[in-house]
This record gives structure tokens, sequence and C-alpha cells, in this order.
């Protein structure tokens, strides 16, 4: 693989020990907050910890985790694609609710033959995320709105939309013997069947998750595209010299990363819930910007902090039984983000400082460093 | 609707210097709007759209968007993005709800203050000492706020003396509110335990054209207003003056605007900075201890209701102004109180006041000679005209997001003549100037 080897050589010994080290510290020392936090409840915090990890790893919670981990890995790429670029994309969270519920009205309503009525119904989520994300994106270009604030409000009225249109009287209806409200039910036709694994069902749509992840690889890495994007959320003036288009670039990035915020409902509409309901699984959009940072905007650093996330979502539900609130899941995921960012810009800084030294111990003994790689870091 | 926003009497007058509005002219803007207002609550009768009640609630709703926009207000004035602020308001609710049932508000209050500053003070520590994105610590930080709220009311409010007294793992134990005055003779506040006239309150009752709308404006001011509010409301003059004609504004100011000047200038820019952070998750947690002592007797999970949000968007509104931003967090109170109140028929009546509003403006933009811009708020006007005849109410949903809506518009049709601190959300590394 000679890709490989050509990242290592550019990496180089040091710089690999940072990259995997840096999320390893901030893990530790997030652990070691939540087992004070533990501690301070009056639990042992290392029998919790055992017992999170024993019930985590038994075969119904896996398929658990897996499940949970797909729809967090596509909005944690969602939010990656804005990264990449320096655009903050909060509306996620908006944007998959309003593509899920516009789907699953449409995948309600009309019934096709196998592989089109699916295709229709993601195609779909697909376009409702993007026209929503990037509306934030023109008022980014034309009126110079920050999208930070921009999604934040769109969030906002996707959230009133859905609760106008989630009713009797307009999109859905009331299931009867319960108080909830749905949108029709998918017919057994444009479901997507899941895949069976010890006992449990995993969303056949994992598969999509996936496909995402590599190409959202391929473009970023391999392509004219990805080189734009990524040249832009590094510079914008140095993009725009070599000829980026940046308001296009804005635009088009945003309404990207909406398309995959649209697919972010899809696994759990398609593969368990055929409705979208008022307890359609909300906030991923939030836990997708935590995941996307602790896993450096990478599709495969991604993967993991999504897997990391669902265990720790899944597996907290056995401290309910201890006596101890399971929402220290979100205080340990907090911690993480902000210990994995700190250490992130830390690490960052002391490279530098590698460099400048060993620029600088090279400049003394008087080797010509021109045409060598240039020493300024990642600024 | 901006007439509540237009009459808050305090502000404005501490908010000259450029781009502050001269006070007659504000005055007399307010005065239009009320006539406005005035007559659509005739023709429609929808009285509440004016009425104390109203006002008050919009008022009470007001006052935590407003804290909050006072909170972001020190934070980007010294250049530092506090998108914390939803979390650093939940802290408040939760600390001073403890504290709240135990000691009694005041105590509450206090505590919620301490809450907030202490997420003002991680936000500080992340962005001002460790220079991580303003954003990503901010994101962060709303996250750890509400996870170690839940945590905490399951693990404090859940058992012992507190359960007893109905707390839960979603909620505290009720606190005591505060107390709540009203002006004697007119608004029929106590004097030494008699009980004064209430001659606002039957002007109000006689619903004439504009006259009752006053009475009811600065009726829904001036009775039972919370302790904690007459607080509040100061602190929009207070942050003025302490940011626009102090020693110590001043240096704030100059972070934000210009970190590398101050510096040469030797502002310790970092001591600012932390102050000023600190000071804002105050703000925020002020505006949650508000929440349980005044707004609701209690803590809530998900009280604050993304309050926070809305706090920075009033800031923005009001061009990063104390003055602008009080007028932006009684909009959007008012909004609220609309909704809550009486809900469709006043909302559905607001929808022709709109209209006139725009129709008004498309005249002036195209006398202007701005025809697409009168073009579009013209065609506007229409819609909401045709609306408003095709229909008996606006559904509560959509009322819902005008705070948000309006945001989203006023940015987009006035964000060139906003102007935020220069070096705002730029990360700042002492003697690293480029």
């Amino acid at each position: 693989m000679p890709a490989w080897v050509a990242i290592l050589r550019g990496l180089g010994p040091r710089q690999i020990t940072l990259r995997v080290g840096a999320p390893i510290i901030a893990l530790v020392i997030a652990l070691v907050i939540t087992m004070i936090l533990l501690r301070a409840a009056g639990v042992d915090p290392f029998n919790a910890m055992t017992s999170m990890i024993d019930y985590g790893t038994t075969s119904s919670s896996v398929v658990e985790i897996l499940n949970r981990a797909t729809g967090y890995y596509l909005s944690a790429i969602a939010v990656a694609i804005g990264f990449r670029m320096a655009l903050f994309n909060i509306g996620v969270d908006g944007q998959y609710r309003m593509a899920a519920m516009l789907a699953a009205v449409l995948g309600g309503a009309v019934a096709l033959p196998a592989p089109l009525g699916q295709i229709l119904v993601i195609v779909a989520a697909m376009l409702v995320g993007g026209a929503w994300a990037a509306i934030a994106g023109l008022l980014k270009v034309t009126r110079g709105v920050s999208e930070v604030i921009s999604t934040i409000m769109l969030n906002a009225i996707a959230t009133g939309l859905i609760a106008y249109l989630l009713n009797p009287a307009r999109l859905a209806e009331v299931r009867p013997g319960s108080n909830n409200v749905a949108t029709p039910p998918i017919p057994e036709s444009g479901q997507v069947p899941g895949f069976e694994l010890a006992g449990g069902t995993v969303f056949g749509l994992i598969v999509l998750a996936v496909a995402v992840g590599i190409a959202f690889h391929v473009v970023i890495n391999r392509t004219r595209f990805g080189y734009d994007l990524r040249i832009s959320g590094l510079s914008l003036t140095a993009a725009r010299a070599s000829g980026v288009d940046s308001r296009r670039m804005i635009v088009t990035t945003m309404a990207l990363s909406g398309v995959v915020a649209g697919l972010v409902g899809m696994p759990e509409l398609l593969g368990a819930s055929y409705q979208y309901s008022l307890n359609f699984p909300a906030g991923l959009g939030f836990t997708g910007i935590a995941i996307a940072l602790l896993g450096r905007n990478n599709p495969f650093g991604i993967g993991l902090a999504a897997l990391l996330f669902s265990f720790l979502d899944q597996s907290s539900d056995v401290l309910q039984l201890n006596d101890v609130p399971k929402e220290i899941v979100l205080v340990m995921q907090g911690t993480v983000v902000l210990t994995v960012v700190i250490v992130y810009e830390l690490v960052r800084r002391f490279e530098i400082r590698l460099q400048q030294r060993a620029v600088a111990a090279e400049l003394a003994a008087g080797h010509v460093i021109a045409g060598e790689k240039p020493a300024g870091g990642p600024e | 609707m901006s007439t509540t926003a237009l009459a808050e009497p305090v502000p404005l007058r501490a908010a000259p210097g450029p781009g502050g509005f001269r006070l007659s002219r504000v005055l007399l803007f307010a005065a239009a709007l009320l006539a406005l207002l005035s007559l659509v609550r005739v023709i429609t009768g929808a009285d509440d759209i004016t009425s104390s009640g109203t006002v008050g609630a919009a008022l009470r709703l007001a006052v935590p968007i407003g804290l909050a926009a006072l909170g972001g207000l020190w934070a980007e004035r010294s250049g530092v993005v506090n998108i914390g602020l939803e979390g650093m308001m939940i802290l408040g609710t939760w600390t001073g709800a403890w504290a709240g049932y135990q000691w009694g508000p005041w105590a509450g209050v206090v505590v919620g203050i301490i809450g907030g500053a202490l997420g003002g003070l991680l936000h500080a520590a992340a962005t001002v000492t460790f220079g991580v994105d303003h954003i990503v610590s901010g994101v962060a930080i709303n996250i750890l706020g509400l996870g170690l709220t839940q945590f905490l009311a399951g693990l404090l409010f859940d058992t012992g003396e507190a359960k007893a007294l109905g707390g839960g793992p979603r909620q505290s134990p009720p606190v005591d509110a505060i107390k709540t005055v009203s002006l004697p003779v007119l608004s029929g506040g106590d004097i030494f335990g008699w009980r004064s006239p209430d001659a606002l309150g039957w002007l109000e009752r006689r619903h004439w054209l504009l006259v009752s709308d006053l009475a009811g404006l600065l009726r829904g001011l001036t009775a039972g207003i919370s302790l904690l509010t007459l607080v509040a409301v100061a602190l929009v003059p207070i942050t003025f003056f302490v940011l626009w004609r102090t020693r110590f504004g001043l240096r704030v100011r100059s972070c934000g605007e210009s970190p590398y000047a101050a510096e040469s200038l030797g502002v310790s820019v970092y001591r600012m900075k932390y102050a000023a952070v600190v000071i804002s998750g105050a703000c925020a947690g002020l505006a949650g201890a508000f929440l349980v002592t005044v707004a609701s007797p209690l803590y809530q999970d998900g009280q604050t209701g993304g309050r926070g949000y809305i706090g920075l968007a009033a800031m923005i509104f009001g061009n990063w102004r104390p003055g602008g931003l009080a007028g932006g967090a009684m909009l959007f109170g008012y909004a609220d109180a609309m909704n809550l109140r009486s809900g469709g028929e006043s909302v559905h009546a607001l929808l022709l006041f709109v209209a006139v509003l725009l129709a008004i403006i498309a005249v002036w933009q195209w006398q202007r000679g701005r025809r697409s811009a009168g073009a579009i708020a013209f065609v506007a006007a229409a819609l909401l005209l045709i609306w408003y005849w095709q229909s008996d109410t606006v559904p509560g949903e959509l009322v819902s997001f005008t705070p948000h809506l309006t945001t989203l518009l006023v940015l987009s049709l006035a964000s060139q003549r906003l102007r935020m601190p220069a070096a705002d959300g730029l990360i700042y590394r002492r003697g690293e100037e480029r």
C-alpha cells in the first residue's frame, strides 16, 4: 500500500505518537473526571466501569450499539464536511429531522416496488436536508449572515414547522390506543430489511453509512473539489488566490453537509420505526458535533468515536440499576469533547515548537534548508 | 410589535454614541407604532395585544432573554464568542434551585449567579488560556451543562429530604417566589398596607383608542413586578455605564476590537477576557436563577428552552449594544407572551399590524429609490393581508419560532448595518501578533 507508506513517511514516528496519543490522553482525562464524579455519587467507580463494560458487550447490546452508531456516524460526517471547510453546521439537527419527517410522509403516501420506494425516500430526504442547509449557505454568501447563528435559528424554525405539520389535521394521524401522533406508516415494500446478528437486527442501512464514510474520504482526499474544500478551510484568501470560487464553495459545502444530514434519520426510519412520530430520536445533530471533533473530522476516527459514544449511551443503562443517574454519560461526552479539543490544541502548539526547534537547529548547523519541507505548522 | 420594545424607557436613554438613535426620534417612532397597534386593536377587537397582562408577561419572558443577551454582550465585547450561554443558563437554573429551596430565593439568585460564572470560567479557561475555538468550547459547555445538571438532579433531588419536598429526577423541590411590587396609586400598589387605587387598570378596562393602550402598556411595566426583574432591568444601564464609561470597560472593549493594540498599551488582555467571560457566565446564571425564582417556582429539565440562543440572537439584533439588545429581548418576550396568553387570535390581529408596517416600509423604500426592496416588502405585506383575511387564527406552532424567524430576517436585511467587535471570535495569543 503506497499511500500508507507515504503517510507514514510524511508523519514520522513522533507525529504518529502525537496523532494517536492525543485522543487517548483526552479520553483518559475524561475517564478520570467521570470516575471522580462516580466516586462522589457514592459508587465504586471501578465496579461501575466493569459492569458497564460487561453490559455493553452482551450480544443484544452490541446490536443496539451498532444501530445507534449508524445515525451518529452519518451525523458526524455531515458536521465534518462543514468543518473541513471551517464552516460550522450546527443545523444538522434541524436538517435531519425535517428531512426524515417529509421523507416519511412521502414514503407513507407512495407505494412503489422494492428498490424504487426506498430510493425515492432516501433521495427525498437528501434533497430536503440539502435544501434546508443551503438556506444557511445562501444567507452567508449573499447577506453575510454567520452560519452559526442562522443554523441555530433554522433548527428552532424546523422544530416549529415539524410540530405544525405533525398534526392529525395536516400530515399525520393519531395512533389508536396511545397519545402518539405519527405519519402514515411506510408499507413493507418500502422498508429496508436488516441483518440478523446475535439474535438482533442490525439496520440494513449501516451499509449506506459505511459507503458515505468511504465517499467522504475519497471526495475529500482524492478529488479536485475535495482539495478546493480543504484549501478553503485552511485559508479562504489563499483559496481565492488560486482561483476557487469561495462563494460557490460555501453554498455547495453547506448543501452537501445537509444532504448527508438528510440521511441521518434514514436507518431508523426505514429499518425500525417506519414512521416519523413524536418520539423519533432527536438531538443526533448535536452529538454529531462532539463525535466529529473527537474523530478529528477523519472518516475512520469518526467511526471509532461514534462507536464509543454509542457504547457509552447503551452501557450507561446499567448504572441506573446502581442508583447512578445515567445522565453521567452526557457529562462524560461533554468532558471528552472539551478535553479533546484542549489536548489537540496543546499538541498542535507542541508540534509547531518542535518544528521551529528543528529548523533553528539546522540553521545553527549551517544546513541549507531551502527545498526542504516548509516548517510552519498547519496554519 | 416593537412598540413595547422601544417604549422600554431605561436603556434607550443610555444608548448615545455612534450608531445610537436620538431620543426624540425614538420616542416619536414609539408613539407612531403604539398608535398603529392601538388602531389594529380597535379594528380587530383583540384587546389582549396591548393589555397590561400581555405586557407584564412579555417583560417577565424578556428578562431571561435579555440577561442572556447581556452575557453575550460582555463576552463578545471582549472578543470571545459565547455560544455556551445556554449551558451556563442551565447551570444557573440548577444551582439556583438547589440553593433556593434550602435557603430561600435570594440565596438561589446568588448561587445561580455563581453556577453560571463557573461555566463562564470554564469557557474562559478553554478559549483564553488554551486557545480553543470559541464555538467548539461553547458547544461542549452546552452539552456539559445539560449533562451535569441532569446528573446532579437525579443524584440530589431524587433522594431524602428533597424528594419529600417534591423533588424528582427531572425537577427540584419548589422554590419560594421572589416578592413582587406594584407602583402605588397608578397601578394599585400597597402603601403601608393600604391598597391604593389602580388608576391605570381602570383606564385600561375602558378600551379607549390610544389611552387604554398606553395605560395597559404602563400598567404592564409597573404592576406585579418582581424585585429581581427590577435588578435585571437595572443591569442594562449599569452594563452600559461600566462598558462605555469606565476605564475597565474601555479595556474590555479594546480587547474585543484590537487585542494586540491593547496589549501594546499595557492592558492584560488575558485578565480582561477572563473577567468579561466570567461576568458573561454570571449574567447567564442570573437568567437561569430568574427562571427558577420568578418565572416558575422550581428547576425543571429543559426549562431554558433555548433562551440562551435567543439571547445571543437578541444581542446581534441589538447590534452589540445594551439598549438595542434590551429592545430585541422585549420584542422576543412579546412574541412569547402572545403565544402563551391568548395564542392564535391575538397573533392573528398582529398579522394586520405587521402587514401595515410592511406596506409603510414598502412605500418608504420605493421613494428612496430602492425599488426591489420596496417591491419585496409590498409583496410580503400583500401575502400577510391575504393570510389575515383567509384565516381566523394563527397556529401556535408557527408562532413559537417568531423570534428565530425575526432574527434571520433582521440579519439578512440589516447585516450590513450591524457591526460586531472587530476581533470577535478570533483567538488571541499573547505576543504572537502576525
